[in-house]
């Protein structure tokens, strides 16, 4: 393109400039990417927006109830010492000095106690209103935006057909663990669909997302006398919050996953393929030559 | 090549994800904006509707048996409201402690503890959850508010519950600030009002209330987050509105940033 006189313009050309068959192919649909997207700004302001909120009060328990008194199994709490305030973050009986980061850190400076920093929350300052209205905002959009996803991928069979593994996928698991550990990412025709590691995945995080907004719907009273079976379902309402927290944190393993991979597997095109939706099958060094 | 169609769509990416930064860039301002706020308050809404929507017939709070009763129940917001009345009150076990009935209704009452225990009770161990995230079991006796608003006699302007109580509260600090302290008071509108479940308790865990929790009354409004429950009640106005009462909102919670209908 002559007249794409600037560099950023090309690179942009270069980059989102269709590509067909045989060197790529349409990868993800449209109300895939779009979803896609908006479920990233969801988890992000869900993840920043649930610290906080886990800041009025950062222990966890097992069971019906747990309040001061209660031993909890997680907490982040400040303790005075000798040699001044320390942030001490507890994990079943071990127990870590976490000053500056966990339990007491700066904000605007000065140190207070306060589980999160606030530079992993939303808002950065302690609020507990404020946070909760972000995150209950973001989760009707985030019960919306997977609505329509799982609908969608119900009913085009993208689910069936992409991301539930075959038979034959789960007899290739061995295999799948050796490339990854070997950081090897599939080329030609295998690059058409997604690996069974790769499957298992993006099901455990549709596994998740859905365990996050039902833990999460049992947190609330309200919903208590809609759906009281849900308290059972995770064992009351302390369980509930303690494994809306342990799942929040599986996304967050599974989101460092999902860019590292992003990046090994050639980032601009595995981003292309996102907000396009056309993905340029790699080939094997050799054939290429 | 560069038709229509690739610029639009690389216009709407650009612009969707320059707008996500900017939003991702500016929650700290956004939070304290009192326009979009005004967002946050649709969403309150619009969880309202939906929780609402599926309390076919009142469904009742769950209810546990003696041995879910937690050991601890923590006592929140305030542990005693301290005043000199308060005090003398306590003194003398809240003999001389009256419940005023008042506002929209045809006939106000003032009932004293006595005369309280004498009407109908029910008896509830019911979860409290703190909207910090704690949970706690206790075992709640008390008359329900319903009965209280049909003896008064509710004109037909009434249309919520208001609870003033005798603590005046500090605030803990919310968007990055302090607050202020002020009185302490609750509202509940008449469809909470008239649940089976809401009570203004006396008893707790088979014994008389005591100040910590709220003594000598306590309302218990059970599908609600802890703050709902109103301690150290004084008067129930009954009101067409509350939007004359201290900050406008309905509660000493709400004045500060709370959510009025705390069902989640």
């Amino acid at each position: 393109m002559a007249s794409q006189g600037n560099w950023l313009a090309r690179a942009w050309h270069s980059a989102f400039a269709p590509i067909k068959e045989p060197e790529g192919f349409y990868r993800h649909r449209a109300l895939v990417r779009l979803t896609h997207w908006i479920n990233a700004l969801c988890i992000l302001f869900l993840l920043g927006s649930g610290l906080n909120i886990f800041n009025a009060h950062p222990r966890l328990y097992w069971g019906l109830y747990g309040n001061e008194g209660d031993t909890p199994f997680f907490a982040m709490d400040a303790f005075d010492t000798p040699t001044g305030p320390k942030g001490m973050t507890q994990i079943g009986s071990w127990q870590f000095d976490t000053t500056g980061v966990l339990g007491w850190s700066k904000v605007d400076g000065e140190f207070q106690a306060r589980g999160w920093p606030d530079w992993l929350t939303i808002p950065s300052f302690q609020d507990l209103a404020d946070a909760r209205h972000w995150h209950f905002m973001f989760a009707w959009i985030l019960v919306f935006n997977g609505l329509a996803y799982l609908i969608y991928a119900l009913w085009s069979r993208h689910l069936q057909r992409d991301v539930v593994p075959s038979r034959a996928d789960i007899g290739a698991i061995p295999e799948s663990i050796r490339d990854h550990i070997k950081l090897k990412h599939p080329t030609g025709d295998a690059a058409r669909r997604y690996n069974v590691l790769q499957k298992l995945a993006y099901l455990g995080v549709i596994v998740l997302i859905t365990l996050m907004v039902l833990t999460g719907l049992t947190m609330s009273p309200g919903f208590n006398a809609i759906f009281p079976w849900l308290l059972d379902l995770f064992g009351g309402r302390q369980s509930a919050r303690s494994i809306h927290f342990i799942c929040a944190s599986l996304i967050v393993l599974f989101v460092i996953v999902h860019v590292v991979e992003v990046i090994l597997a050639g980032p601009i095109n595995e981003i292309r393929s996102m907000l396009t939706g056309d993905y340029r099958i790699p080939q094997d060094k050799k054939d290429r030559a | 090549m560069a038709s229509g169609k690739i610029i639009t769509r690389r216009v709407a990416i650009l612009g969707g994800f320059a707008g996500a930064g900017w939003l991702v860039a500016n929650t700290d301002k956004l939070t304290l904006n009192s326009d979009f706020q005004r967002v946050f308050r649709a969403v309150e809404d619009w969880s309202k509707t939906a929780q609402r929507g599926l309390m076919f017939g009142d469904r009742l709070a769950r209810e546990y048996s003696p041995s879910d009763i937690s050991p601890h129940f923590k006592p929140n917001g305030t542990y005693n409201p301290g005043t000199p009345e308060y005090e003398s009150h306590a003194a003398q076990s809240f003999a001389t402690w009256r419940l005023r009935i008042d506002g929209q209704v045809t006939n106000p009452l003032t009932l004293s503890l006595a005369e309280l225990r004498r009407l109908p009770s029910r008896t509830q161990i019911t979860k409290h959850d703190c909207v910090e995230g704690w949970t706690a079991i206790g075992m709640w006796t008390g008359v329900p508010v319903g009965l209280l608003l049909k003896a008064a006699g509710l004109k037909p302007n009434a249309r919520y519950a208001v609870f003033h109580c005798a603590d005046n509260l500090t605030g803990e600090p919310a968007k990055g600030g302090e607050q202020s302290p002020g009185q302490y008071y609750e509202s509940i509108d008449l469809r909470d009002a008239f649940h089976p479940q809401t009570i203004l308790a006396y008893g707790f865990n088979g014994k008389t209330l005591e100040v910590p929790h709220g003594a000598p009354l306590r309302l218990r409004v059970e599908r609600q987050l802890g703050y709902k429950h109103a301690k150290y009640v004084e008067r129930i106005q009954i009101v067409e509105g509350f939007g004359h009462i201290a900050g406008g909102q309905g509660g000493y919670w709400e004045d500060r940033g709370y959510e009025w209908y705390a069902g989640i």
